[in-house]
C-alpha cells in the first residue's frame, strides 16, 4: 500500500476531542463521526486501509468498523467522484418531479445512476428522504442542500461545481477547527 | 395564525445567536428551572400533558417518571434528531433556525432527569445543522450555560452532538442508542426499556427535538397553563410540516385542535391544493400513517369535522382514521396515483429495513416487487389480496415498529383505493398515461 492513511494534525486533534465526549472505555461510540472525518480526509470514500486506520484510533477490531460502515448509506465503500450528487427519490420529492431531475442529470453527465463521470468529477446517487420535503425536489452535495430544484438550476449547479473542481464531502473541511469543546 | 410557543421568534434576524436569543427571552426557562427541584419539573411536564412529538405521542412526563435512578449510575438524556420520516422536516427547521431553543430545552430536561452528560443524535445528512448546533453549544459553554456549575446552581452538564450515518431505522429509539454506541442500527428487544438500560446499559430517556424544545415554554408558563392550549388530551402546539401538491409548503406551528380543512385551505397555512386541482388524498402524519381519501381526512366517518389532534385524526381507528404521527402532512391532488405513491413508499421501507426480523426484511421486499409489477403493467388480479396478506403478516410481528410502518400504508391504500389497483391490473395500457408527478420542466403550467 503506497498511500499512507493518517489524519492531518488538525483532523486528528478533532478526532481526539470527539473521542473524549464518551465515557472511559466507550470510545467506540465515536465511530460514526470518525468515519465522516475519514471520508473527508481520504477522497470521499472508505477503503479497507482507511477503515483499519479508524479502528486503530478507537482501539477496536477492523471488523467492528467494516460492519458499521456497510450498514449506513452515507459511507461509500467504493471510490466516488469529487462531487457526489445525491438526489432524493422518496415520496414528496418524487411527487414534485425528482424523476425528471434524475433523468436530466443522467443525460447531462452521460452516466447512469450509481456511476461516475470519466473525469472523476461527478457521481450520481439517489437517496431516501432528506427531510426537506417542503422545498422538493432536493439534491444534496456535500453538506449543501439544493432546494426547489429544476433542470435549469441543476445545470447551473453542475457548472458551478465543475468550474470550482473541489471535492465536497458531508463533513466539510472548513469546520475542522470550529469545534473546540 | 394561532399561538406560537416554539416559532414565535423564528424570523428575528440573528436568532440563532445567543445574545439575540437571550434578548428575546431565551434561557429564562433555564433560570427558572434551576431554582426548582428536578422532581417539580417532572411534575410540571406531567401537568402540561405534553406528548412525544416524534410520532408515537407517548406522554412525556410519564416517560420521564419511568427513568430508573440507581445509586452511583450515571443516566443520560438523548435527543432524537434523526428526523427521517418521509414528509417530515420540522425538526430540521427548528434546529437550523432556533438552535438555542433546543439547547435550552436539553439543559432544562437534563436537569429535570438528573443527567450530567447528554447527547443530541442528529441524522448524518444534516451535518450542516450539526455545525449550527455545535456553534450554539460552544456559545452556551462560553456563557456558563453549560459545563460546570451552570449559572451558579451547582448543576453540571456536558452536551454533545453526534451525527448518524444515514439510516431511517436509527429514528427508532433503541436503534438510535445502538448507533450512538458506534454500532449498526439494529433495534433492541424490549424490555429492558431504555429507561432502565439504555445507552451503555445506563438509564436513558430518548426524546424528539420538538418534545425537548416544548419543555421551554412549559417551564416558562407552567404546566397547567400549557395544558389549557389545544384540545382534550392533545395539549399545546404542534409543528406540522406540509408538503406535496399545495400552494404553501412549509413548517407551521398550529394549536392542536385546528380543523384539517382550515389547515389545508387557509392562506395562513397550506393555502389550498396547487393549481386549483381537487384534493385526492392526504398522508397526515408522515409516510407510515394510513393514507386517507379526501372525504375522510376532512370529516370523520361520523360526519364531524376532522381536527389536527391525536384523537380526532385517529377517530374511527384504522378503518376510517389515521394518526397525527410526526406531523408530516403530505397532500396528493387528483392527478396523483395512490398506487405509484405506495410503490415509492414501499421501496423506501424495503431499503430501510435493518434486516433483523424476517417478516420485515422479506415482506417489505415482496411488497415492493408485487407493487412494482402492478405499476409496470404486469399486475395480476390476485396481487391485491397477496399484498393484503403480506402486510398482515408483518404488522405487529417485528421487534420494532418499522414493520408496522411498512404495512400500514399498504393496508390503507388497499382499504380506501382498491378500485385504483383494480384499474391498473385490468387496464395496464392506461398506466403509461397516468401523470403521477409534476414535471419540473413544466412547473407552472398544469400538466394534465
Amino acid at each position: 500500500m503506497s498511500k499512507e492513511y493518517k489524519f492531518s494534525d488538525e483532523t486528528l486533534a478533532l478526532a481526539q476531542r470527539i473521542i473524549k465526549r464518551y465515557p472511559e472505555g466507550k470510545q467506540k461510540s465515536a465511530l460514526l463521526p470518525l468515519l465522516h472525518l475519514a471520508q473527508m480526509e481520504f477522497d470521499g470514500w472508505l477503503s479497507a486501509p482507511a477503515m483499519d486506520y479508524v479502528a486503530s484510533l478507537l482501539k477496536i477490531q477492523p471488523i467492528e468498523v467494516y460492519e458499521v460502515a456497510s450498514f449506513y448509506t452515507m459511507f461509500n465503500l467504493k471510490p466516488v467522484g469529487k462531487c457526489l450528487i445525491e438526489v432524493c427519490r422518496t415520496g414528496p420529492c418524487w411527487l414534485l418531479g425528482a424523476e425528471d431531475i434524475v433523468k436530466h442529470i443522467e443525460k447531462k453527465l452521460n452516466i447512469k445512476e450509481g456511476e461516475t463521470t470519466p473525469d472523476g468529477m461527478f457521481t450520481l446517487k439517489t437517496v431516501e428522504c432528506l427531510a426537506a420535503c417542503g422545498t422538493a425536489p432536493i439534491i444534496q452535495v456535500g453538506e449543501t442542500y439544493h432546494e426547489n430544484m429544476t433542470c435549469e438550476k441543476v445545470d447551473e449547479m453542475l457548472n458551478d461545481y465543475k468550474s470550482k473542481g473541489e471535492r465536497k464531502t458531508h463533513f466539510d473541511k472548513k469546520h475542522v477547527n470550529a469545534n473546540q469543546h | 395564525m394561532g399561538k406560537q410557543l416554539l416559532l414565535e421568534h423564528v424570523n428575528v434576524p440573528g436568532i440563532e445567536k445567543l445574545d439575540v436569543y437571550r434578548a428575546h427571552g431565551g434561557y429564562k426557562a433555564l433560570e427558572k428551572a434551576l431554582r426548582m427541584k428536578p422532581d417539580e419539573l417532572v411534575e410540571e411536564v406531567k401537568k402540561s400533558g405534553l406528548r412525544g412529538r416524534g410520532g408515537a405521542g407517548f406522554p412525556t412526563g410519564m416517560k420521564w417518571s419511568f427513568l430508573a435512578k440507581p445509586e452511583g449510575v450515571p443516566r443520560h438524556l438523548v435527543c432524537n434528531a434523526d428526523e427521517s420520516e418521509p414528509g417530515t422536516f420540522k425538526d430540521r427547521y427548528l434546529m437550523s433556525h432556533l438552535p438555542h431553543l433546543l439547547v435550552e430545552g436539553m439543559i432544562v430536561s437534563s436537569f429535570a432527569l438528573g443527567a450530567n452528560t447528554s447527547y443530541i443524535y442528529i441524522r448524518g445528512e444534516l451535518l450542516y445543522v450539526y455545525h449550527i448546533l455545535e456553534k450554539a453549544i460552544a456559545e452556551a459553554y462560553a456563557a456558563g450555560l453549560l459545563g460546570k456549575n451552570i449559572l451558579g446552581s451547582g448543576y453540571d452538564l456536558d452536551l454533545y452532538v453526534q451525527p448518524g450515518g444515514g439510516a431511517y431505522i436509527c429514528g427508532e429509539e433503541t436503534a438510535l442508542i445502538e448507533s450512538l454506541e458506534g454500532k449498526r442500527g439494529n433495534p433492541r428487544i424490549k424490555p429492558p426499556f431504555p429507561a432502565v438500560a439504555g445507552v451503555w446499559g445506563r438509564p436513558t430517556v430518548v426524546n424528539n427535538v420538538e418534545t425537548i424544545a416544548a419543555t421551554v415554554p412549559i417551564v416558562n408558563m407552567g404546566g397547567e397553563e400549557y395544558a389549557k392550549i389545544g384540545i382534550g388530551k392533545s395539549t399545546g402546539t404542534k409543528l406540522i410540516s406540509a408538503c406535496g401538491h399545495i400552494n404553501k409548503p412549509g413548517v407551521y406551528e398550529i394549536e392542536l385542535g385546528l380543523p384539517v380543512e382550515e389547515f389545508l385551505n387557509s392562506d395562513q397555512y397550506c393555502g389550498g391544493v396547487k393549481n386549483g386541482r381537487k384534493l385526492k388524498a392526504v398522508v397526515a402524519g408522515g409516510s407510515s400513517v394510513p393514507i386517507l381519501p379526501a372525504d375522510l381526512i376532512l370529516t370523520t366517518a361520523k360526519g364531524e369535522p376532522r381536527l389536527m389532534s391525536y384523537e380526532s385524526l385517529a377517530d374511527g381507528g384504522f378503518q376510517t382514521g389515521t394518526m397525527l404521527g410526526s406531523g408530516g402532512f403530505i397532500v396528493l391532488d387528483e392527478t396523483a396515483s395512490v398506487v405509484k405513491n405506495l410503490w415509492n413508499f414501499t421501496r423506501f421501507y424495503h431499503h430501510e429495513s435493518c434486516g433483523q426480523c424476517s417478516p420485515c426484511r422479506e415482506g417489505t421486499g415482496w411488497m415492493e416487487k408485487v407493487l412494482h409489477r402492478i405499476v409496470e403493467g404486469h399486475g395480476k388480479p390476485e396481487d391485491i389480496d397477496l399484498l393484503w396478506d403480506i402486510q398482515s403478516k408483518i404488522d405487529g410481528k417485528t421487534i420494532c415498529p418499522l414493520g408496522d410502518a411498512a404495512s400500514w400504508p399498504v393496508a390503507s391504500a388497499i382499504r380506501h383505493f382498491r378500485a385504483e389497483f383494480e384499474e391498473y391490473i385490468k387496464h395496464p395500457e392506461k398506466i403509461k398515461d397516468v401523470k403521477h408527478y409534476y414535471s419540473v420542466r413544466n412547473q407552472t403550467a398544469p400538466v394534465a
